[in-house]
């Protein structure tokens, strides 16, 4: 699960990191409330679970209640890369000295956790060369190491102090929440000499939510991915207009890799999983009926455990019931796929022998 | 370093055959677990016993003992080999009971196991000497001989080939165009799709390099992680006289999505196909653009 800023910033909190004073609404009336209770001036940040929001315009500061009436729709109503506004967060300004970068995350081929901190925050870490980077294992990271880690970044005597005690706190929020990455960038060294977190990401592990009730409530799903999940295939939509669904997580990729570099714009990334029935592949189906912009649908798949005629079965109903009226170009392989083809005969389903036959057909309708 | 080789095939006897080693198989009694057991005995595999707590005395298709434990079952056939076929959630004490007796050789199916479990079974796994393969995995094969996981049979055929994938589909795939091409494989390991990795892509590399009768390798990656940037640099490192070739699946996969695995997810730089296509081209493994280039990337390299 991404988590928005202000949730991550409500477990800064709760494990006693410190965070300027924000409020966070996903209405204009609670938010004047907030912006009372908050006191000018402040800034608006829109909450998208995507990065680069500060260049989109995502953030902008407010001094005045005009302002305030101008910018808090403008913003409640943007998208940042295909992401809408999830909520606004009202925070103060901090008295910035500098800023500074630290994150922990889960290093997948060492399998541990490896923190990173910079003496230049602010910007994304990628861009950063001077990165002080340490392994520390699978458990909290003991006081020396968050020492050295400070040294290392030029920090002395109490910001040190400040610094370990931060990194402590977040090595502790990361294992308790089963966390992928907690980042805090900036980590700004105010004017007065604090250390504050001024902006937050905290990625967890989706596989051990069952054991995280706590964290349910920041479980923002769209009511098409909650349908998905339920059904048992992932989904992912974008905004383009040739729905692409496959099964396994791998070939759907490939399949949008080169319907992209085909020229066509995908609008769903759908693997029907290696637990497809007639039924969730007929519920993947519902759901893109229900996406206007999807002009053509794109069908690869490989036959193995799920039976190409399993999912035949699936678009056999969908034209019956007249749930789909959109050109289907598809491409079946392995198990099955001879009578796939055959009972697909007389439908709107074209077929074909390559994948690469079936993608230039799909991009030429979607492109009319 | 525990030969993979060794514990699925054996020592050649007298006549130079290998032979079926022994396979135990964890939630045999599960609908997941029962309909990949006929499965596999169909492909020939050797399943000696099944486990499921509980169920002891209980005969499956009326004839493989089914036991308490992996203890109990190791105790009683000697078995190296094991395959997980429980829900997620009860993964790491399924995984604990293999490892802590014996089994050498653990193949670990569950999708969705918590990436601290997985990590755990990983370490244990490490001090066991034994090999785990996956989460998240749809098993390792040896064609002809034995299947240890939920692949479809057809796309395989026994051959000189090695590949590594951490995609199913795309393994049964690529596979399969490997054997139309004429090249059969001599092992295939789903590497898995979870952001962590019992086998990483460089240890499955390590396993297999050396096999007398390997004559080539097929590597099939995808984003998220940096097993494959890893695996390149050890190449480059190392050496590997033997043709090899490459797929990467999520080029144009946007940022910050998980592309229907857990770890096919990148974040900034970390994980994204460029770096993992520049760190092959450095090491001299050619990237096929589409599946179906990888065996034609193959021929030319076998001719060279």
């Amino acid at each position: 699960m991404r988590l928005l800023e202000y949730q991550a910033k409500e477990l800064f909190k709760e494990f006693g990191i410190r965070t300027p004073p924000s409020i966070s609404s996903k209405d204009i009336e609670k938010g004047r409330k907030d912006a009372k209770e908050l006191g000018y001036p402040f800034v608006i940040k829109v909450q998208v679970p995507v990065g680069g929001r500060g260049k989109a315009g995502g953030i902008q500061k407010c001094n005045s209640d005009d302002e305030f009436e101008l910018k808090y729709p403008q913003l409640l109503n943007m998208s940042i890369k295909g992401e809408k506004t999830r909520a606004i967060l009202l925070e103060k300004m901090a008295d910035i000295e500098k800023e500074l970068y630290l994150s922990l995350f889960l290093n997948r081929s060492k399998r541990c956790y490896t923190i990173i901190a910079s003496s230049e925050g602010g910007v994304e870490i990628e861009s950063v060369k001077n990165q002080t980077i340490r392994e520390v294992g699978l458990g909290d990271v003991d006081a020396q190491t968050a020492k050295e880690v400070a040294n290392e970044i030029g920090l002395k005597d109490s910001q040190e102090e400040q610094f370990v005690e931060m990194l402590q706190k977040l090595s502790k929020l990361t294992i308790e929440k089963e966390a992928e990455l907690a980042e805090i960038n900036p980590l700004a060294i105010l004017k007065d000499g604090t250390l504050m977190a001024l902006d937050g990401k905290v990625m967890t592990d989706d596989n051990s939510n069952f054991r995280h009730d706590e964290l349910q409530k920041y479980q923002e799903k769209s009511e098409l991915e909650e349908r998905a999940e339920k059904s048992g295939f992932s989904l992912v939509e974008l905004d383009g207009n040739i729905a692409v669904i496959g099964n396994g997580a791998g070939l759907v990729m490939s399949t949008f890799d080169l319907v992209t570099d085909n020229g066509g714009k995908p609008a769903t990334f759908l693997d029907v999983g290696g637990g497809a029935t007639t039924e969730s592949v007929y519920e993947a189906l519902t759901l893109i009926s229900k996406m206007s912009r999807v002009k053509g649908i794109l069908v690869n798949l490989y036959g193995g455990i799920v039976k190409t005629t399993t999912v035949a079965e699936a678009f056999i109903q969908a034209y019956d019931n007249n749930l789909i009226d959109l050109p289907v170009f598809a491409r079946l392989m392995g198990t099955e796929s001879d009578k796939a083809k055959e009972m697909l005969k007389d439908t709107k389903t074209k077929m074909f022998d390559s994948i690469e036959e079936a993608i230039n057909g799909v991009v030429m309708e979607a492109n009319k | 370093m525990t030969d993979i080789y060794e514990i699925l095939r054996g020592k050649k006897d007298a006549d130079g055959n290998y032979q079926k080693q022994p396979v135990i198989v964890q939630g045999i009694t599960g609908k997941y677990g029962s309909t990949h057991t006929k499965l596999m005995l169909e492909y020939g595999t050797n399943i000696v016993a099944g486990v499921t707590p509980g169920k002891a005395g209980q005969k499956f298709e009326d004839k493989i003992p089914v036991y308490d434990s992996v203890k109990d079952a190791v105790e009683a056939t000697g078995a190296e080999i094991s395959i997980i076929f429980v829900p997620a959630k009860f993964f790491l004490n399924a995984a604990k009971d293999a490892l802590n007796s014996g089994i050498k050789l653990l193949v670990a199916i569950p999708e969705h196991v918590p990436i601290r479990d997985a990590m755990e079974a990983i370490e244990l796994a490490k001090q066991k000497d034994a090999i785990m393969i996956g989460p998240n995995t749809p098993g390792v094969i040896v064609p002809g001989l034995i299947k240890v996981g939920i692949m479809p049979a057809s796309p395989f055929s026994s051959g000189k080939v090695a590949v590594l994938s951490k995609s199913g589909t795309l393994l049964y795939e690529i596979s399969n165009n490997l054997t139309s091409a004429g090249f059969g494989q001599n092992i295939t390991i789903g590497i898995g799709g979870d952001p962590v990795n019992g086998t990483r892509m460089i240890d499955a590399f390590d396993m297999v390099k050396d096999d007398p009768e390997l004559e080539a390798m097929v590597v099939v990656g995808e984003i998220g992680g940096d097993s494959e940037e890893i695996l390149a640099q050890h190449i480059i490192d190392t050496g590997f006289s033997k043709p090899i070739v490459g797929y990467i699946a999520g080029r144009q996969a946007p940022k910050e999505k998980r592309m229907g695995h857990a770890g096919a997810i990148v974040m900034g730089t970390y994980g994204s196909a460029e770096s993992k296509i520049s760190m092959f081209a450095k090491a001299n493994i050619p990237v096929a653009k589409r599946p179906g280039e990888v065996a034609v990337l193959l021929a030319g390299k076998m001719n060279s």
